[in-house]
């Protein structure tokens, strides 16, 4: 259920990016589309009641695997932000020289390349 | 040469250093990536058939990330790396003259080279996705790299669906992390051959297959290739012709179909056809084109279709055919590339219409471009012709003479369109051509020469890499597709 959630989340942001014309619109699509794979992730290594997965002395390790959450999404989820905040700050600055060059952030009026 | 991670850390290394040294000694940004790419040239040179797993970290396998060096990697490794020395020969001078920071355009380009380098060599299908944004943000700053309103204009669209494109991919990522808690590409491989057909691995695959063939430039997801390109600084653009979309695109669709998934009837059909549209549909945008980059660029798009056709019927001789027309695409298209920037830099404009009577003035450029030219559209003895006879004989082999048929008639076409630009540009005039505009224009400065005579000389003798057919040089790098799964998991699983 919340799996599918997260792909209506997914389907909300492509719809952004795909259909709204403004620059800071299909920016915001982005972010959602982002968003929606990083909570996937962390879904999926989620678990109820779960513990930190670090084993200490005296700890059962059978037991820990059965009861810990997956470290490794949340690694994952990590890295995805990082490099997410990277090409969000690209597209800003791209976005920013666009106006400084259109005037406007509709993308239907920059059509420079094809004359 | 068995220190794999050599190839990411040397241009990364440097990429950083550049412009932390470089506002003191304004000439050590070119020597230091000419003589960094050389040494990438050299290294990847050193690893012909070798094949090698370096373990990052000395991880067990199915944990810890991976560097696997097989015949397949290996060969795209040395056209990355070939394209990248002879493209950063080649702006030395086209930067100095055009653009004003070189230092962040080294910087990015030795980046990019590193993103490609490592998806090429990693079997980690997340740390593929890193290298791949790793390369794909470098790439999209040097399109816009000139800041004018076309250069923005075509990063952004090249942005835009790209990374629509990397996020398909990570979420076919997710879904097979989900699934097998693995992401060791062998190790996917072995659970998803050993496991029944599950809707969860179809769809990855069909995430996959629109994200890498976004990358791959295949119709019908071409649609950032002609404005990426023609937006680009020229040697930008070729090297996304000539390693971007072969590293990320179509090296990655081969591994993941033929090793990681397995093919299959249905996939093998699909790409049959998406390999004959891309031709066509490629090669009927270019004729129309006037603007010199852009005519190039739909042309990428239907010599991709060669190689997406070849990997699609599948046979041993069609694969030899595809690996070779992947080669050979990378250095005349590169060539052509370089071509169109060397006009650029001395005549400023890439409307075939104002263009004419080169071929006195530039004789090198001229003499380059008639080659590259012979060699895209198939004429024998230059490297393009072995290629497509390999891909339609191979067609032919399989059963399949509607489909040889098309690429015969693509490779007319093209010959057609090339005949135009030889026609305008080079030997004769355009309708706007204005003859003091070439009065005092000579042959380019020595670097940008060197670079296109190397290429020049690959594309004329690069058919005698044939020579031994299936037993010869691309042997190891047919074995690796034609074995299928078992012999990749076992390579790095060592079980």
């Amino acid at each position: 259920m919340v799996y599918t959630l997260c792909f209506v989340l997914f389907v909300i942001g492509l719809y952004g990016v795909s259909c709204k014309k403004n620059i800071v619109k299909i920016i915001l699509g982005f972010l959602i589309i982002e968003y929606s794979i990083n909570l996937f992730l962390i879904l999926l290594g989620w678990r109820k009641n779960g513990v930190v997965p670090v084993i200490e002395p005296g700890s059962d390790a059978h037991m820990l695997v059965s009861a810990s959450v997956d470290p490794l999404p949340q690694v994952m989820v990590l890295i995805s932000i990082v490099t997410g905040l990277g090409i969000l700050s690209l597209m800003v600055a791209i976005a920013i020289r666009l106006y400084q060059r259109y005037g406007t952030f509709d993308i239907t009026e920059m059509n420079k390349l094809k004359h | 040469m068995d220190n794999l991670s050599l190839f990411i850390t040397i241009p990364a290394a440097v990429a950083f250093f550049i412009p932390i040294v470089s506002r003191r000694f304004r000439w050590f940004p070119d020597v230091i990536t000419s003589i960094t790419t050389f040494i990438l040239l050299l290294l990847s040179l050193m690893t012909l058939n070798h094949e090698t797993v370096y373990r990052m970290g000395n991880w067990f396998v199915p944990y810890g990330i991976v560097f696997v060096l097989d015949g397949l990697s290996c060969m795209v490794l040395i056209i990355v790396n070939l394209i990248g020395f002879l493209v950063s020969l080649f702006s030395v001078d086209y930067i100095e003259k055009i653009y004003t920071s070189k230092l962040r355009y080294y910087s990015l380009l030795l980046l990019a080279v590193t993103g490609m380098n490592g998806t090429v060599l990693t079997g980690d299908i997340f740390n593929l996705f890193i290298f791949l944004e790793l390369a794909l943000v470098a790439t999209y700053a040097l399109v816009g790299f000139g800041c004018e309103a076309r250069n923005l204009e075509g990063a952004f669209k090249y942005l835009v669906i790209n990374l629509i494109a990397s996020y398909f991919i990570l979420l076919g990522i997710a879904l097979l992390y989900g699934k097998f808690a693995s992401l060791n590409m062998a190790d996917i491989s072995r659970l998803i051959n050993s496991t029944e057909k599950d809707v969860i691995v179809s769809f990855s695959f069909v995430l996959f297959l629109v994200g890498f063939g976004t990358k791959a430039a295949m119709v019908p997801f071409h649609g950032w290739v002609a404005d990426a390109y023609t937006a680009a600084p020229a040697p930008v653009s070729a090297i996304l012709a000539g390693g971007v979309i072969k590293a990320l695109g179509i090296y990655v669709l081969m591994r993941l179909t033929y090793n990681v998934f397995g093919i299959n009837q249905h996939i093998s059909m699909l790409f049959i056809y998406a390999g004959t549209v891309s031709i066509m549909i490629g090669v009927l945008m270019a004729l129309g084109q006037w603007n010199f980059r852009r005519l190039l660029a739909y042309h990428s798009i239907s010599q991709m279709g060669y190689i997406v056709l070849a990997l699609g019927i599948g046979t041993p001789l069609a694969i030899l055919g595809g690996i070779f027309h992947l080669l050979n695409h990378s250095l005349f298209k590169s060539l052509l590339f370089l071509n169109a920037g060397s006009i650029e830099y001395e005549t400023g404009t890439q409307d075939l219409k104002k263009l004419g009577h080169l071929s006195q003035k530039m004789p090198l450029t001229s003499t380059s471009s008639l080659i590259a030219s012979l060699s895209i559209s198939g004429i024998p003895p230059f490297n393009g012709f072995w290629s497509k006879l390999v891909i339609i004989i191979a067609a032919i082999q399989a059963g399949k003479p509607v489909f040889a048929l098309w690429a015969v008639i693509g490779s007319i076409l093209t010959l057609a369109s090339f005949s135009k630009i030889q026609r305008y540009v080079f030997f004769g005039k355009g309708e706007k051509f204005n003859s003091g505009m070439i009065k005092d224009i000579i042959e380019v400065p020595a670097l940008m020469r060197v670079s296109m005579v190397v290429l020049a000389v690959f594309c004329c003798f690069a058919g005698l890499l044939l020579l031994g057919g299936l037993n010869g040089i691309f042997g190891p790098v047919v074995n690796v597709l034609t074995d299928g799964t078992n012999l990749y998991i076992t390579r790095i699983l060592g079980r």
